[in-house]
């Protein structure tokens, strides 16, 4: 009876506590969800009040289906995503496996790949904007030495060579917080097990696709979703490396979406456009945790 | 270490990698250092010419001081709050059994699996309802949203680090429940808070989409809409860009370095779990 209502008792006190950060959380992030939803119903124009705010059913959406602006954009982010997780997993999985070994200089080389993740983002972009700029770029001058270019090329006026600097800056922020991750997962395996397999025998490419690989799939897969989710919400890195273009061939949903609300003021248009890629981020998520049997839960198991 | 083929290969190769990281800050040093001119005409390697011309600009001409005060007040406050709130949060989380728990945890790692552009629209009409466009508070409040799940997060995982030895011993010793807390469980999370602190700080610091939609002029504006926004009046003002660049760089480079074994542990303690 009293360990019962100790616990009564734990347990009051327990949301007690959580209950403040779970109203920050549910007044700043859930009500304004429902809200978009709410808007996505309506026509809503910023720059035509005189039209009021009528109810219009599922008409933005439909505007939706059938607008190629949003398609495209839809396009470019699954290329963007999938295009620049592929390369941060291998060269991920590549540091992760260096820096699991001892070798000298561990320490300056985790320091070193923490910067690119910490900075802004912004800055990152700007950085390689510079580095790409058409005129007194470092890449052109360094590709033009090497004989690789014959002159200086324009690398933001087409769409094949925009993503060029848009996927390097991407790998180049995001890899090591890639690397840390599944650093973090070799770092759970039992060494044993190595040892166990290297008496019997088995080379060091037998190992990692036998024992590495297999025993680190938690973390890949936890990297994966991190990684996909973060990809879909791609903004500021496009936004000022190639503002969407030329044109609109590398923008992104997020992009559109906030093109859509804060430059055309199209509020009931440009909600219905967040709802979508909410769910999209949202069924995304669900596949992982259902799918690929990842708990994530986060209790001590 | 014994001087393996394998080792070659990984050492080789990380080298490359090295420079690959390290290069664009190189390369941002260098060239706000060069002038203009010397930028584009042909670029070097190589420092020639070092001059200082660009930072004084970027404070005396621009009043970059202004969005650095911004980004100060806001990302501040909101660490501020959000530490308080993860507080409670967090040892209730790390240290109480009650149901719901997995739950919660859950659902504020989803949140932060949230896309911002999703609640960017209501946000807005909901600041300009309030007249909080352009304001401190009107960026604070948004920020509590996608820092306190982290916040909350992190911290939960790094105090779960902490061995309940001696919270119990006070506990049969007669300590009330407030006393563990504050007498013991606090002071051995000071390290905890300070990382957690950093991390949610470097958050705010960075945030973009939010600062950009919710302010309309430099006045307010955070260091990162300010440098994204940077135009000259006849060509890109490249070389103030990169002083500010390296202005806002120079903080968190500085942070990370001094703190990455904690940074790292923080982060990978409530991530990778499986």
């Amino acid at each position: 009876m009293r360990k019962i209502s100790r616990l009564g008792s734990e347990a009051r006190l327990g949301w007690a506590l959580v209950s403040p950060a779970l109203g920050v959380i549910a007044l700043i992030a859930i009500f304004p969800l429902g809200w978009t939803f709410w808007e996505s119903l309506h026509l809503h124009e910023l720059r035509m009040p005189w039209l009021g705010q009528p109810f219009v059913g599922l008409a933005n959406y439909a505007e939706i289906a059938k607008d190629p602006r949003f398609w495209a954009a839809l396009g470019h982010t699954v290329f963007f995503t999938v295009v620049s997780i592929s390369l941060e997993l291998l060269i991920g999985l590549f540091l992760a496996l260096a820096m699991n070994r001892v070798f000298r200089g561990r320490g300056f080389v985790r320091a070193a790949v923490l910067v690119p993740w910490a900075i802004p983002t912004v800055v990152a972009a700007l950085l390689w904007r510079f580095i790409f700029e058409s005129q007194g770029g470092i890449a052109n001058a360094l590709l033009v030495d090497a004989g690789i270019l014959s002159q200086p090329m324009v690398w933001f006026i087409e769409t094949a060579t925009a993503w060029v600097p848009v996927i390097l800056a991407d790998v180049w922020k995001t890899t090591p917080f890639v690397a840390l991750l599944l650093l973090a997962g070799l770092q759970n395996i039992d060494l044993t097990l190595y040892e166990a397999a290297a008496v019997d025998g088995a080379n060091a490419w037998w190992q990692l696709r036998h024992i590495t690989l297999p025993l680190l799939k938690p973390a890949i897969l936890v990297t994966l979703i991190f990684r996909t989710l973060d990809g879909f919400r791609v903004f500021d890195l496009i936004y000022v490396l190639t503002g969407g273009g030329p044109g609109t061939s590398t923008e992104p949903v997020a992009l559109y979406t906030f093109n859509a609300l804060l430059q055309n003021l199209r509020f009931g248009y440009g909600s219905a456009l967040s709802v979508v890629i909410f769910a999209i981020t949202f069924g995304l998520a669900l596949l992982y945790v259902k799918g690929l049997g990842v708990r994530l839960g986060g209790d001590e198991a | 270490m014994k001087l393996r083929p394998q080792n070659l290969v990984f050492g080789g190769a990380l080298v490359v990698l090295m420079m690959f990281t390290l290069f664009p800050f190189y390369w941002a040093i260098v060239a706000s250092l060069t002038p203009e001119a010397a930028l584009f005409r042909d670029p070097s390697l190589w420092p020639t010419h070092i001059i200082f011309d660009h930072y004084r600009a970027l404070f005396d001409e621009r009043d970059f001081i202004t969005p650095i005060r911004n980004s100060l007040i806001v990302a501040g406050t909101t660490t501020f709050f959000c530490l308080i709130v993860g507080t409670l949060a967090a040892y209730a989380l790390a240290r109480l059994e009650f149901r719901g728990k997995a739950a919660i945890m859950a659902f504020i790692l989803a949140v932060t699996m949230f896309p911002q552009i999703s609640i960017v629209s209501p946000l807005y009409l909901l600041l300009r309802a309030l007249h909080l466009i352009d304001t401190y508070p009107g960026l604070i409040m948004p920020y509590m949203t996608f820092a306190m799940p982290l916040t909350v997060w992190v911290l939960t995982g790094s105090i779960r680090q902490i061995p309940k030895d001696l919270e119990e011993a006070a506990h049969v010793d007669g300590a009330s429940r407030r006393q563990s807390f504050t007498k013991i469980l606090l002071p051995l999370a000071v390290p905890s808070l300070a990382t957690t602190g950093i991390l949610t700080f470097i958050y705010c610091w960075n945030e973009f989409l939010f600062a950009l939609s919710f302010t309309l002029g430099p006045e307010r504006q955070t260091v990162p809409v300010a440098i994204a926004l940077f135009r000259g009046q006849y060509q890109v003002p490249w070389g103030q860009i990169l002083a500010a660049a390296v202005v806002a760089t120079a903080p968190v480079a500085v942070m990370v370095l001094v703190f990455q074994r904690r940074i790292v542990q923080g982060l990978t303690a409530g991530a990778v779990k499986g």
